[in-house]
């Protein structure tokens, strides 16, 4: 077993793994921070995505030793300060982009890596940039929508409802 | 203007507020305090002899409590079917024991041989790695008709052949259905494949088991659609517990799409080992194991025939088809090609003969079950691409055939067993049209034809039967349970309440949409109301959520218990009032004197039910809280009509989805911005099936599809924005609400418009063929535009 620190949602987190131990699992069992979910077993549906230093990662990818030391933010740190929904959570609410909320929040730290390294992306961009990111309730027309919202784009013109 | 409340409103999801801070409760995310976890050493062999399973090297690894094969399950009750169908010659199915793990022989990859339970996953892994297992390799049985050949392996040895049965609907009209195509002055034969479907719900499956010794009571969290229907099967035909000692709780569940409707193996090992060992046990199914051991969907083999008169009537429909069981019978798996398949048959037209004949075969498969839209599907697509393919035979327009053939007059009995109560077909075709732009494709098709590119227009009709069941009906057909549904209105003294509903949401927003109905009609806030759905310790007795029932049946029997409420409210109100209860009127959440300017609010009447200070005690018993179950009439019948426009790369194959256009009729709708949120859903899994998805077998019964790396999800770029619409509304006229049911159209309705349209860009590039079959994959579309 190792001892791994990281700072999580801007606090300390410690705990002892095993070599083989996913940072996804680090988070969720260890930490309890459970809104990071497993969907799958080959790095393909995006469910577990967080931001490492940063960056978007998928959780399952990373052993837990490799982000000793990281600043790593999850879903349950993404609403604002007084606890009300941020901009992309508001927008999802608001144009319905989730159903059963299992992909949601690996959809959510997608669309913020997304807007901060491209704040108005076509629709072409987001679909492409959320590749990683398997979704098998919307269709993916309400997410779009949502993640365009949420970077203050005009989507009134996107089918309805 | 919109509503911005109640029934017709797009009123916000308050789930949404869980799921979108990482607060959602799903299974995999409760933690029981000493739980052990079970890993499942699985098949890897789709048909043999287990001649040795050696547990012993396993048995003493670290961490490892308990290891159990074949063997410790040999006295325990079998997976039972819920389901029984009666063949065409009267004799009832084929039906194989199905045990909790496998014993004397193995029958598809994903066979659970032994569970491992550990201290820790990881160790329960470990030690899964050092169990030996001998199996002897038998011929594996893959493809249905080979599978029903004389001399073929059997996958039961102890049943007559790999047929569960050969059905016939309805066998008294065969006759006289040949008899029509012998007249017919046109027929046209269609031959297809309904590729096999992997439903794959975000969510996998999770099962824990937990044993309370001081009270001897069990309790299983699952993620399931319908937590009393497992309790009920697994209480009483799998471990004889009786449902007073069983709790199932299924919290917040992550899509289910009909597979996560069954009863599975896991679910009983977990709660029979938490007994065994005396710790609660933890399954959690990772995306592989869920490939090979979640019930597939789809994986039919048809062929369909269509008799049409000289003036293009359509005269008689005959349909012959192989359904897929796999290699044990899933809990409603024989419904799925018979009644939830046959008796849609009809699809939107006034086709007076028909006769459908399906033939269940076992093959050495993962068990195929009910997948969104389950058999109607099937149905649709085999219909609406025989439609097509008359059309282009006989030189006609598409859809002006199907218009001539249109059933007009409702209700309408059709020729398989069922009677459409309400519909407009021609009223969501005209919508469609004006939706589609039909009148701009040429010039669309032109663009694209000076980009080197081919485009098509494809369209089909459809027509679902939602809102399961009528239990009596349904008991004729097979059904060895009711199919109503319950629901319990709680009203708190400070006037708030809880509805306790039979119905599981696991991504339909039950929680906002029943909430509007129950503030409808009582005239309070949608936030005075909660849903509670999930816990058979907490719920009546339903029947969960499938089929496109939940607010059809869910939601009318929640109605009627709020109208027993306002019943007994009203007697309350009119004796606080000193009026008679004829002259008690509820309006916006207050009880008023009809002709006066008497009034009560509804926290008064309802504190008065609790605190019954001033109280008709001789008259009503204190307290406000009520129950009802309701069993619909008849089923419901969603309808609609789907366009599809594609482009297709004639260099490469490959095809896009340029547009799409939905216009459905799904009855009175609650939440508009939920049901064309279940549309789209629904869409994307319909255009997946044309396009992408395909469960595949080698020929040895090796499932070559088992990840994400190889079974194509349909993914943000490889779909449109859809257009959907659902303003063309003929309400239901036999369940309160008038509603019909959105959950499955979409997936329902699609496949044949997007294959239509791949066939309409094909021969607007000179080509001869007349079908493709799905997933209509690029390399599919080229061989069949060069070959």
């Amino acid at each position: 077993m190792t001892q791994v620190t990281m700072t999580v949602n801007g606090k300390a987190a410690s705990g002892d793994v095993e070599g083989r131990t996913l940072l996804a699992q680090f988070l969720r069992e260890d930490q309890g921070l459970t809104g990071t979910h497993i969907g799958c077993d080959t790095s393909q549906c995006g469910a577990c995505v967080v931001h490492v230093n940063g960056e978007a990662v998928k959780a399952c990818t990373m052993f837990a030793v490799e982000a000793n030391g990281a600043t790593v933010e999850t879903i349950e740190g993404q609403a604002n300060a007084d606890g009300s929904l941020n901009v992309i959570q508001q927008a999802f609410q608001d144009h319905h982009g989730l159903q059963c909320g299992f992909c949601t929040p690996g959809m959510v730290m997608s669309a913020a890596a997304l807007l901060k390294e491209n704040p108005k992306p076509s629709e072409a961009e987001v679909r492409h940039y959320l590749d990683g990111n398997i979704c098998r309730c919307t269709g993916y027309h309400n997410i779009v929508k949502a993640i365009m919202a949420a970077s203050g784009q005009d989507v009134s013109a996107i089918a309805a409802e | 203007m919109p509503k911005d409340g109640g029934i017709g409103a797009s009123s916000k999801r308050r789930e949404d507020v869980r799921f979108l801070t990482g607060n959602g409760n799903y299974t995999d995310d409760i933690n029981m305090r000493g739980q052990a976890y079970v890993h499942f050493l699985r098949s890897d062999i789709a048909h043999g002899t287990l001649t040795s399973v050696d547990t012993s090297a396993a048995a003493a690894m670290p961490g490892v409590i308990q290891i159990f094969t074949g063997d410790d399950f040999a006295e325990i009750g079998g997976m039972p079917c819920g389901w029984q169908v009666t063949d065409k010659h009267g004799e009832a199915m084929q039906e194989p024991k199905h045990p909790v793990l496998a014993h004397g022989k193995v029958r598809h990859v994903g066979e659970p041989i032994a569970a491992v339970v550990a201290d820790t996953l990881e160790q329960a892994r470990d030690a899964a790695e050092a169990i030996e297992v001998e199996i002897a390799e038998l011929p594996a049985v893959v493809n249905m008709k080979d599978a029903v050949k004389d001399g073929a392996p059997k996958v039961h040895d102890d049943l007559t052949s790999n047929l569960c049965y050969d059905w016939g609907f309805v066998e008294e009209n065969k006759a006289a259905v040949d008899g029509a195509f012998e007249k017919a002055a046109h027929v046209t034969t269609l031959e297809l494949v309904n590729n096999r479907l992997v439903a794959n719900p975000m969510e996998p499956r999770v099962a824990i088991g937990d044993y309370n010794r001081s009270d001897g009571e069990h309790t299983l969290y699952t993620t399931s659609q319908n937590p009393h229907v497992i309790r009920l099967l697994m209480g009483a035909f799998v471990l004889g517990i009786p449902e007073h000692k069983l709790r199932v709780v299924s919290p917040d569940v992550g899509g289910g799409f009909g597979t996560k409707i069954f009863h599975y193996q896991e679910e009983a090992f977990c709660t029979f080992a938490a007994k065994a060992i005396n710790r609660p046990v933890k399954w959690t199914s990772t995306r592989s194991e869920a490939f090979m051991s979640d019930a597939h969907g789809r994986d039919h083999v048809t062929k369909i025939q269509m008799a049409l008169d000289a003036d293009n009537n359509f005269t008689a429909l005959r349909t012959d088809t192989y359904a897929n069981m796999g290699a044990y019978l899933s809990t409603f798996a024989p419904s799925v090609p018979t009644w939830l398949h046959g008796t849609l048959m009809a699809g939107n037209y006034k086709t007076p003969l028909i006769y459908v004949n399906v033939k269940a075969v076992f093959t050495n498969t993962v068990p195929v079950d009910a997948y969104r839209g389950a058999g109607r599907p099937e149905a649709t697509f085999q219909l609406e691409r025989l439609v097509d393919k008359c059309a282009h035979e006989l030189g006609v327009d598409p859809i002006a055939l199907r218009r001539q053939n249109f059933i007009t007059e409702f209700p309408y009995a059709t020729p398989v067993a069922v009677e459409y109560d309400t519909g407009d077909y021609v009223a969501t075709m005209d919508k469609l049209e004006e939706m589609s732009d039909i009148a701009g494709f040429e010039a669309r098709r032109k663009e694209s034809e000076a980009k080197g590119k081919l485009r098509g227009f494809g369209v089909n009709c459809y027509i679902e039967a939602c809102g399961i069941a009528p239990s009596n009906l349904v008991g004729q057909l097979g059904a060895r349970a009711g199919l109503y549904e319950s629901a319990t209105v709680r009203v708190n003294a400070t006037g708030g309440l809880v509805v306790m509903t039979g119905s599981h949401s696991h991504g339909q927003g039950h929680e906002t949409s029943f909430a509007q109905v129950v503030a409808e009609m009582i005239g309070i806030d949608e936030n005075m109301i909660e849903i509670v759905h999930g816990d058979t310790s907490k719920v009546p007795m339903g029947m969960g959520t499938y089929g496109s029932r939940s607010i059809a049946v869910g939601g009318s029997a929640m109605v009627r218990a709020t109208e027993k409420i306002i019943a007994k409210a009203k007697k309350i109100a009119s004796h606080l009032l000193e009026a008679s209860e004829g002259d008690i009127e509820l309006k916006d959440g207050a009880f008023s004197v009809a002709g006066t300017d008497k009034s009560v609010a509804w926290g008064d009447v309802t504190l008065a039910a609790y605190v019954p200070h001033n109280y008709p005690l001789d008259d009503i018993e204190p307290g406000l809280e009520e129950t009802a179950f309701y069993d619909p009439s008849n089923f419901t019948y969603p309808s609609g009509a789907y366009a599809c426009e594609v482009e297709l790369d004639p260099e490469t194959g490959v095809v896009t989805i340029e547009r799409f256009s939905a216009a459905d009729d799904f009855g009175n709708i609650i939440n508009p911005m939920i049901v064309t949120g279940q549309v789209h859903g629904g869409l994307a899994q319909g255009i997946g099936q044309a396009l992408l998805e395909n469960c595949a077998y080698d020929e040895d019964g090796q499932l070559l599809s088992a990840s994400y790396m190889d079974y194509a999800m349909p993914r943000a770029s490889d779909l449109p924005f859809y257009d959907v619409d659902h303003s063309c509304q003929t309400p239901c006229t036999h369940n309160p609400l008038g509603v019909k049911g959105c959950g499955e159209a979409g997936a329902i309705g699609s496949p044949p418009a997007v294959v239509n349209a791949v066939l309409d860009a094909m021969r607007s590039g000179g080509s001869k063929v007349e079908h493709i079959d799905m997933p209509v994959t690029p390399s599919r579309v080229w061989a069949a535009m060069n070959g």
